[in-house]
């Protein structure tokens, strides 16, 4: 913790540690847990699980049709989460917030509601090699249903968007731009901007993948300049099956209606239906309402902390990080962008990530083994696998020590 | 030695090691009869394995591919012991092996150096690793055409 206080007294990481219960578990025969898998999930504070055993506790009814006061409440919590979730990523309105079940439902829901109706044969969907599946795949759904093609822009060796590649395949054939903000796998920062500014010269819209960026970084959509932006409560300290889509409001206003039921409606008949106004034209069916509470509580919690001390406190646990492994023998970092979250991707010379992976955990160590739903981003590095040690600001130069403790053990089993 | 380090061990025999670390017939069987590829989806490790030989009988089997040391050193014995038998002894032994990975008792003498591989039952998400080359021989020997998945 020593460390901590030095680099940046503003932030109390022992203090942080203290918000998130599950820190003190211990595991592997009475070990103390040490999560560095942050990436695919990150853990909850007191504050977001209270907020959700408190909704189902005294204010559990359903939202937008009850009079009664606990539908009142839930209605009340339910719309002021989206407000918090508005000033959280600087939407202009809350039209713009639509909660889904997290990032992955958002990019189909621009697919299918923005991508089908308007992409035709000849038009093009420009991504990146360093996508995750969830920003593939939907495009890839959508490009065979409307005879669209799909384009990637390399990266190059350091896990940075070849911007070059970029520009050559940016044309007036390019209707949508869909590019991850940060890596899971690598952690590389895209210039979230800067693309976005170029993609709306050639006439595309912009879909941003925002999952690893809001739990590292302060985001504003409105400086970005983006059409679309995608997040997952989950990753960034709140309950899993809830995230949000960000659209401007114009384009959420022309896109058809995506799922059909309740709630997203304002009348019904055999007929002819009308649909309900923004947000809900987008939320059929009764919403994950715990969850939306939940997420509302997140940001609270997110707003509270100096996130310019985290990110500083970050950036030094990541070159603390690097400055262990690098003593490693065999291992190899994959990713070294030079604007990086604190995402530590490697393979190691004797061991295979999944043999990593395990003798990690036995030592108490959460961290992922595999291709990370990135498998172009394994074959840009010529790798099946790697192990991953993702972090979160909650983390500690101690737990980076217990990391490269671990790793020395792997090459002890495998003889290196 | 603490109770933790023992299970890695265990885990990591000294006969898993050499196996993972040179593995025998690492290599393609051009003129195979029957090969098959396995995939396990959740973490990408991927093997093909090669039989060669007549009506029944496995004259040489070899196998290529990428993944960690249980899988890599399950697959090499794998190919050791099956190789010169018949399809029906290595259904057997694929069999048995799949018994002990299951048990809890003394591995089976019978099975050899797979018996190193017994470490792994107490790690449920590595057991996909050990049985991925079996399903690939299963599916090589059935003659089936699609690849072998864990999942």
């Amino acid at each position: 913790m020593t460390h901590a206080e030095a680099v940046s007294p503003a932030f109390d990481v022992a203090a942080v540690r203290r918000d998130f219960p599950i820190l003190d578990r211990v595991v592997a025969g009475g070990r103390p847990l040490v999560y560095l898998d942050n990436a695919a999930t990150a853990q909850k504070p007191r504050a977001v699980i209270g907020a959700v055993a408190g909704y189902y506790q005294r204010h559990n009814a359903n939202v937008h049709r009850g009079l009664h006061t606990l539908s009142e409440e839930a209605t009340t919590a339910y719309e002021g989460a989206r407000e918090k979730t508005r000033a959280f990523i600087n939407a202009a309105s809350e039209r713009e917030i639509v909660f889904t079940r997290g990032t992955t439902e958002s990019v189909n829901l621009v697919a299918q509601s923005y991508g089908r109706d308007r992409l035709k044969p000849g038009d093009e969907v420009l991504i990146t090699h360093m996508e995750h599946h969830s920003n593939i795949v939907p495009w890839q759904l959508v490009c065979q249903q409307t005879g669209a093609t799909l384009k990637a822009a390399t990266i190059d060796e350091r896990g940075e968007l070849d911007l070059d590649a970029f520009d050559r395949l940016l044309s007036e054939r390019t209707k949508i731009v869909a590019f991850v903000h940060i890596s899971n796998a690598l952690g590389t920062v895209n210039p979230a901007a800067e693309l976005t500014a170029k993609a709306h010269a050639a006439g595309a819209v912009v879909m941003i993948d925002g999952a690893q960026a809001t739990p590292h970084m302060p985001v504003d959509v409105q400086a970005i300049g983006c059409d679309f932006y995608a997040f997952s409560g989950h990753k960034m300290f709140g309950p899993t099956g809830i995230g949000a889509l960000y659209g401007r409001e114009a384009l959420l206003d022309a896109m058809p209606p995506w799922q059909g039921g309740g709630d997203m409606i304002k009348t019904v008949s055999f007929e002819n239906t009308v649909y309900n106004d923004l947000p809900y034209k987008f939320e059929a069916g009764t919403p994950n309402i715990a969850g939306v509470i939940g997420l509302g509580a997140t940001v609270d919690y997110l707003n509270n902390l100096d996130f310019k001390a985290v990110q500083a406190y970050e950036r030094d646990l990541l070159a603390y990080g690097e400055h262990l492994l690098a003593q490693v023998p065999g291992l190899e970092l994959i990713g070294t962008a030079r604007s990086k979250a604190s995402v530590l991707g490697f393979t190691m010379a004797e061991a295979h990530p999944h043999d990593v992976g395990s003798i990690l955990s036995h030592q108490g160590l959460a961290v992922r083994a595999g291709h990370h739903c990135a498998q172009p981003v394994m074959a840009s590095f010529g790798v099946p696998a790697t192990v991953r040690a993702s972090l979160a600001f909650y983390n500690t130069r101690e737990d980076l020590d217990a990391l490269a403790k671990g790793l020395h053990k792997v090459n002890e089993v495998f003889g290196l | 030695m603490t109770g933790v380090a023992a299970d890695l061990t265990a885990l990591y025999q000294q006969t898993v090691l050499a196996h993972s670390r040179s593995p025998r017939n690492f290599r393609a069987i051009p003129d195979a009869d029957r090969q098959a590829e396995g995939h396990n989806p959740l973490c990408g490790d991927r093997v093909c394995v090669f039989l060669a030989g007549g009506d029944g009988v496995i004259e040489d089997a070899a196998f290529t591919g990428e993944g960690c040391a249980i899988c890599m050193a399950s697959a090499s014995m794998m190919t050791e012991m099956v190789k010169g038998g018949t399809d029906a002894e290595a259904a057997s032994l694929a069999e048995r092996f799949r018994h002990m990975l299951a048990g809890a008792g003394q591995p089976d003498q019978t099975l050899g150096d797979l018996a190193a591989l017994s470490g792994v039952r107490g790690y449920p998400v590595r057991l996909k690793c050990a049985t991925l080359p079996w399903r690939a021989l299963q599916h090589a020997i059935d003659r089936r055409r699609q690849t072998a998945s864990t999942e």
